[in-house]
């Protein structure tokens, strides 16, 4: 789940760092307005994407006329997979110096890592190959916070020195933010230091784990939709994953790794795949609805069912979409292949209600299923 | 994080409905299933084995080798810290969405206590023949057989394809490792090629592994040191970044974490990388002839 830049502003600001004065705006004429109350500021397209900066998405505006102009410019316009609602109108900040601050889950520890470098403003997989050597990590037991010693020791190693103690104390107010929000990422690029000395968070990316969702349901309220399609959307409501793709070949499959695969297997044979959706997991009794979902898909000439049960049982899942397409009739060729928990039950089903015989490797269905569509091998 | 016949299982959740039913499937394959946990209802005997309110009273009773969690993914934390507590050496968490700093928390107690621990979001650990913890179709002979060949997977449905591939290929398995598909896990892959490599009956490894992530780009690094040949399927190929596909970690932005990363990574080191599973079988016995595997 990805925080919107001002509602993760909001909660570095309960947490005790410093942000920039704000105001969003859902209208030129709300950007004005907030332009003649702030004085000087930048207008920030709110949307979850990297990059935003070289986009367009941020620019500044000297006047109330500038960021009615800029903000409409931006408003409706789409960056990235992402349409643009609203506006962060914020007052410009005289800046020193920018750093770069960021906690995160780090898998190969595992541990909470802490990450400090004095190139701020920029990329930080860009530092990571102009200058690695500015970089300074720190990895923290998640069973504990980082403490104010460790903190100042890591500030040490920079070449920060006049606000050293501040900067510690921004990185130890991040972790215990990150550590209660469940996040995955907490970065603010850059961390500025101003003229007078303070210290300043420019830019803030938040993401929370989404598995931590329903024990942070303020955060899942101001987490920014995904971008789905409306197909998408309603294979989310349905509890199903589900991603439109451009091609031709529909893929119904179990598990994550499975259903990927089928589409790897898809590309590699000549075809192109239509979509990943997969019913393993807690979704193996939604046959039926993720057959309806496969076949609302535009442009479809052929469907590949690929199942190898390991949790998920072949038999429930066969026994849903059976009599799912008994009842829908549909007149899109499907080409199956059958294994695993359940499977000889799955295949006599599959036998006797559509006349159907699974193939015996995913290959040889997927090779059919090409032929159905006019292409791929002969 | 091979599972042996001998090693006594405790299942927590037990009186759920998918444990019972896996519990079950495990008893019948010959596991030793010897307690279970289910605080609200100890004292009672559920699929032939007693019940306890907790690990910590289960192992003042029966001695525990392996704990496997049916629990849903608020209660995985309070559960394994049970489990390491009562010093299970090895625990095995099958939940899909345990919240990640749940996971670290976990893995972080467990190593300080010298548990290991496989998962979450695993389909379990199978060793034909012996034992099976978890719920991988171990008890169908078209998919698990005794053998030679090593395998770990990040995927349940796509290990149970590799270990359907090995045995149309006249082979069979030494020992199967569900890692799991979450971004953050106990056993990641370089570990279980470790396991493998140690084990005396591995003679080959198949890796299957997934976009997200590095633990194959940090897996490759260890082939060098291994003696024993690997053979790797990497699921993702065809997918678009910034989309998480199915599993928490199976997500990739830019290079990093993407299906060529990977491959580079695997082939560099002298892993055979594949592009359908079904190869798995002709590859393993190209090997056996130039490297003897049985």
């Amino acid at each position: 789940m990805n925080i919107p830049e001002h509602a993760a502003k909001a909660l570095l600001e309960d947490a005790g760092i410093p942000v920039p004065a704000g105001i969003v705006a859902d209208s030129p004429q709300g950007a004005a307005r907030a332009a003649a109350r702030l004085g000087p500021v930048m207008v920030k397209a709110q949307i979850p994407a990297g990059g935003r900066g070289k986009s367009g998405g941020v620019q500044p505006a000297s006047t109330p006329a500038e960021a009615h102009a800029v903000a409409r410019s931006l408003l409706g316009s789409r960056i990235s997979r992402h349409r643009v609602t609203g506006v962060l109108v914020e007052e410009r900040v005289p800046v020193a110096q920018e750093l770069y601050a960021a906690v995160l889950n780090h898998p190969a520890g595992p541990a909470r890592r802490v990450v400090l470098s004095e190139r701020g403003g920029v990329d930080i997989e860009e530092t990571a190959r102009t200058d690695p050597g500015s970089i300074r990590t720190l990895d923290i037991d998640p069973r504990t916070g980082l403490r104010p010693e460790a903190a100042r020791r890591l500030v040490a190693r920079t070449g920060v020195d006049a606000v050293a103690p501040a900067v510690a104390d921004v990185l130890v107010r991040m972790d215990r933010l990150h550590r209660d929000s469940d996040a995955q990422l907490l970065e603010i690029n850059p961390l500025a230091i101003t003229d007078a000395g303070d210290m300043v968070a420019l830019d803030c990316k938040l993401v929370i784990d989404a598995a931590a969702a329903a024990r942070r349901p303020s955060l899942a309220a101001v987490a920014a939709p995904e971008p789905l399609t409306e197909l998408e959307q309603a294979a989310r409501d349905l509890g199903l994953q589900f991603v439109e793709l451009d091609g031709e070949v529909g893929v119904l499959a179990n598990g994550a790794g499975l259903t990927m695969t089928t589409m790897d297997v898809i590309v590699h044979l000549g075809g192109r795949p239509a979509n990943f959706l997969e019913i393993g997991g807690d979704a193996y009794t939604k046959a039926r609805p993720a057959l309806e979902i496969v076949l609302a898909q535009r442009g479809l000439r052929s469907l590949v069912v690929n199942f190898c049960g390991a949790f998920a049982r072949t038999d429930v899942m066969v026994d849903g979409l059976t009599e799912a397409w008994l009842e829908l009739q549909p007149d899109v060729p499907a080409f199956f292949t059958i294994d695993g928990t359940g499977a000889a039950e799955a295949r006599r089903m599959l036998e006797e209600r559509l006349g159907l015989e699974p193939y015996p490797t995913m290959d040889q269905a997927i090779t059919a299923a090409l032929r159905a569509d006019g292409r791929g091998a002969p | 994080m091979i599972v042996r016949g001998h090693e006594r299982v405790l299942v927590q959740g037990i009186t759920g409905r998918q444990a019972t039913y896996w519990t079950a499937r495990m008893q019948d394959y010959g596991t030793r299933v010897v307690a279970g946990v289910s605080p609200r209802k100890a004292g009672i005997t559920h699929c032939g084995v007693p019940v306890f309110g907790s690990v910590r009273e289960a192992a003042e009773h029966v001695p525990l080798d392996v704990s496997v969690l049916f629990v849903p993914p608020l209660s995985v934390k309070p559960a394994a810290l049970d489990s390491v507590a009562a010093g299970v050496p090895k625990l095995v968490i099958l939940t899909e969405h345990v919240p990640v700093r749940d996971t670290m928390h976990v893995i972080a107690a467990a190593r300080k206590a010298g548990t290991e621990v496989v998962g979450p979001n695993t389909a379990g650990l199978v060793t034909p023949g012996e034992s099976s913890v978890g719920f991988m179709p171990a008890f169908d002979p078209s998919i698990f057989r005794p053998g030679r060949v090593g395998v770990v997977s990040r995927s349940g449905s796509l290990g149970t394809l590799a270990c359907l591939n090995i045995v149309r290929a006249g082979l069979g398995q030494s020992a199967f490792i569900g890692i799991g598909g979450d971004p953050v896990l106990g056993t990641r892959t370089r570990a279980a090629l470790e396991v493998l490599e140690r084990d005396k009956r591995t003679e080959a490894v198949v890796l299957i592994g997934e976009i997200g992530g590095d633990m194959e780009e940090d897996a490759a690094g260890y082939l060098p040191q291994m003696s024993k040949p690997v053979v790797a399927f990497v699921a993702g190929r065809a997918s678009p970044p910034d989309r998480r596909m199915g599993h928490a970690g199976a997500i990739f932005q830019g290079d990093r974490g993407s299906y060529s990363s990977k491959r580079q990574a695997l082939e560099g080191a002298g892993a055979v990388v594949l592009d359908t599973p079904s190869s798995i079988g002709p590859a393993l016995l190209a090997m056996e002839k130039s490297d003897g595997i049985r």
